[in-house]
């Protein structure tokens, strides 16, 4: 058999709709647009990219994707143990393991999305400096992968609300909503890190304590109604202290409305996604001499 | 106006060499640079680049005002030695990069294949990684769903379709690597080097590949080192030196300027600074040179006459096996033989260091008429490692000046074949009367006739 058989012609099937476009290759200067519509038109590539990192993330485990569930549901039980029991932390009236869990659920995303969007741009380097796409399609991707886990790790969450005989209210509808909120903090501080990573690789050793210190900085293990009003509204500058009380209120039904946590929390996350997209795209264009 | 496929204005691209770019920089450095310099490090921080003067970065400019415009429909090589700037080129052609200054257009869908297998996964399989590199290429899952079956085949893979790639031979790997990339189908081709991996079986596909890709109308930017490729698939070239368009034109006038003018000498290379040379730091190649039997350098070698192919290196690291070796290949990429160190008296010798020369003497009427590449490289022995491999470093024409070649005899026209060699010719005779009963009998059956 012929390895050089020549494939059949193509010439009859319809070229791409990329067709009779015009590419500009100019230096940018200043301000640089998002060219968001380019990264709409690379979206089969992003699916891809995060589909890849989804089959190979749990490659050669024992356990597999049962990692999404074991490293939340050990944090809980730990939590439990030490600030439920021993600490005897309050926990809004609630049973304290599912009061933490339904914080850890949407912190582990979180978590997640940042140790791995951090490292991606530097981590895909044998693609940036050999092909040209929207460069946003990583970090994006990495953030996207876990939404397997967190899918998992909320059926947990299901299973133990059933357990533990709560019923959600009708709050829950806010709960897309929240999720959103979650998916724009962590692409907000994934495009930072990243980008950063590239050029100062001081932020792979930053990672690991910043996320600590992050987890104990978000009420997570205790509740944000420990602190004074002025305070309480403030708190959401970190904007995983709304995402959590918001999870916390849609689905357990705690008390009060975290309202006012979630507006500047939500604030402050579009603060962080628009000023990491704008320092992302700025120093794109050195990506490929970099990294 | 509308058969221009990519127009290419006054292109410039500067590196900055020096602490910035050896190696990735530290919070450490940035903090200290800031102490000293805040604005204009936060300034840089911010634009990404690198603005404002600052000592101890070294400018270089990999690209100096390249304009040049390629049409429509052809295959245009782009050659120069190493870091004239092609690959830099391809960058900014591509997008990876972006240019320091100037402009261009590229009219069409283009794709840039820069290496075969980028983003290829060893934990996924075959099947899994022609989508992700597919993808990565610019293909649409479509598009990919379409030619997948004609991707497996060409590669050759079908049995292994299922398993990892990391299971797969290197061979299977490159195959695989290459059908992904052969099947694209840009309006615009831009390729660098491709051919520079696999065997010398592999790269022959390739080069029929492109060739096929080159005929269908497609245009194609070729960066290449190995000059009768580029003379073959390429109706023009572009010579880049020191990041600027030396040249452009037919390619085989480019490439001819481009072995002439390129270094004074085609026949002879040298490395005056050793630093730069090819090697390591066991080895270092010095020179190579082509002479005559007078000894004198040549770029034309009379076809009859034993020459010679001279290689100076230096040892620096006393106690190695080595063994010096040369390519021989024709104005069509054909490999016509090699020849390795047969001198016994360094044979299963450990060398002192020192200046060598090693001699290696060619026989006249061995090869044909035309233009040959050496290329030239060492190895070391026990165990075998390359320590330096340099592609057609030299490079010299065999004449037949006066149509005087031995191996003519008699005819004065056109002679094919990638070598000439001069063999024996002995013809005995018998006399008339072996011949004259079936002269006889010819003449009879004509005559039936």
């Amino acid at each position: 058999m012929s390895f050089f058989k020549k494939p059949p012609e193509n010439k009859t099937e319809p070229k791409a709709q990329l067709n009779n476009r015009i590419v500009r290759i100019r230096p940018s200067r200043g301000l640089v647009s998002l060219k968001l519509d380019e990264l709409w038109e690379h979206r089969e590539l992003l699916y891809f990219l995060t589909w890849r990192d989804i089959k190979v993330r749990y490659k050669q485990t024992l356990l597999g994707a049962g990692w999404a569930i074991i490293q939340p549901f050990f944090t809980m039980v730990v939590f439990s143990l030490f600030f439920g029991k021993l600490a005897k932390m309050p926990s809004d009236n609630i049973p304290y393991p599912i009061f933490s869990f339904a914080a850890l659920v949407p912190w582990t995303f979180f978590s997640n999305g940042l140790n791995q969007a951090s490292n991606s741009l530097v981590g895909s380097a044998n693609l940036i400096t050999k092909v040209y796409f929207p460069r946003l399609a990583i970090p994006l991707a990495s953030v996207l992968v876990g939404a397997v886990d967190f899918t998992l790790s909320f059926m947990v969450l299901i299973v133990m609300m059933f357990y533990f005989g709560l019923t959600p209210t009708v709050n829950i509808l806010w709960l897309p909503l929240l999720l959103v909120l979650v998916v724009v903090i962590s692409l907000g501080v994934a495009l930072w890190l990243s980008a950063l990573n590239v050029k100062f690789r001081d932020v792979r050793y930053v990672i690991p304590f910043l996320t600590q210190v992050w987890l104990f900085a978000t009420p997570i293990a205790y509740p944000s109604s420990l602190l004074k009003q002025p305070w309480k509204t403030i708190y959401g500058i970190n904007p995983m202290a709304g995402v959590v009380e918001g999870f916390r209120w849609a689905l357990l039904g705690t008390k009060t409305a975290p309202g006012p946590i979630i507006i500047v929390s939500a604030v402050m996350s579009m603060l962080v996604l628009v000023t990491g997209a704008i320092y992302f795209r700025s120093t794109e264009k050195t990506f490929a001499d970099l990294v | 106006m509308n058969d221009i496929a990519l127009r290419a204005e006054h292109i410039s691209k500067r590196y900055r060499i020096g602490r910035a770019e050896e190696s990735y920089r530290t919070l450490r450095d940035t903090i200290t640079d800031i102490a000293c310099a805040p604005f204009r490090k936060i300034k840089g921080l911010f634009a990404g680049g690198h603005r404002g003067g600052d000592a101890a970065w070294t400018e270089f400019w990999a690209l100096k005002d390249v304009s040049f415009d390629i049409r429509a429909g052809e295959v245009t090589g782009i050659i120069g030695r190493n870091g004239a700037g092609k690959s830099t080129l391809l960058k900014v052609l591509s997008r990876i990069t972006e240019p320091t200054n100037g402009y261009a257009e590229i009219h069409g869908r283009v794709s840039s294949l820069l290496e075969v297998g980028t983003g290829f996964h060893a934990e996924l399989t075959g099947r899994e990684n022609i989508y992700l590199n597919g993808a990565i290429l610019g293909m649409s899952r479509l598009e990919i769903k379409r030619k997948f079956d004609e991707i497996v085949a060409f590669a050759e893979v079908d049995k292994f379709i299922d398993t990892p790639v990391k299971r797969y031979s290197s061979g299977m790997y490159l195959r695989l690597a290459f059908a992904v990339a052969a099947h694209l189908d840009p309006e615009i081709l831009i390729v660098d080097e491709v051919l520079a991996v696999g065997d010398a079986r592999f790269q022959k596909k390739c080069l029929h590949k492109m060739e096929d890709v080159g005929h269908n109308g497609r245009t194609v930017i070729f960066v290449s080192h190995n000059m009768p490729a580029i003379t073959r698939l390429c109706k023009r070239a572009i010579l880049l030196e020191g990041g600027s368009l030396k040249e452009e034109g037919p390619a085989h006038k480019v490439v001819g300027s481009y072995l002439d003018a390129g270094h004074s000498n085609a026949a002879v290379r040298e490395w005056a600074d050793p630093a730069k040379a090819p090697g390591n730091d066991i080895v270092r190649l010095r020179a190579v040179r082509v002479r005559t039997c007078e000894g004198k350098t040549a770029e034309t070698v009379n076809i009859s006459e034993t020459f010679a192919i001279e290689m100076e290196y230096d040892v620096l690291r006393p106690g190695c096996f080595l063994m010096p070796w040369h390519h021989f290949f024709n104005g069509e990429g054909t490999r016509l033989f090699e020849t390795h160190d047969t001198d016994k008296h360094w044979r299963d010798r450990e060398r002192p260091a020192g200046r060598y020369v090693s001699t290696t003497w060619i026989y006249g009427n061995l090869l044909s008429e035309g233009i040959i590449y050496v290329s030239s490289g060492l190895t070391k022995l026990r165990p075998a490692e390359r320590m330096f491999h340099e592609r057609d470093v030299v490079v010299f024409q065999v004449v037949d000046h006066n149509g005087d070649s031995p191996a003519r005899g008699a005819w004065t026209g056109g002679i094919e074949g990638a070598v000439r060699p001069y063999f024996q010719w002995t013809t005995g005779m018998k006399p008339p009367r072996h011949v004259a009963p079936i002269a006889a009998q010819l003449t009879q059956a004509t005559a039936n006739q």
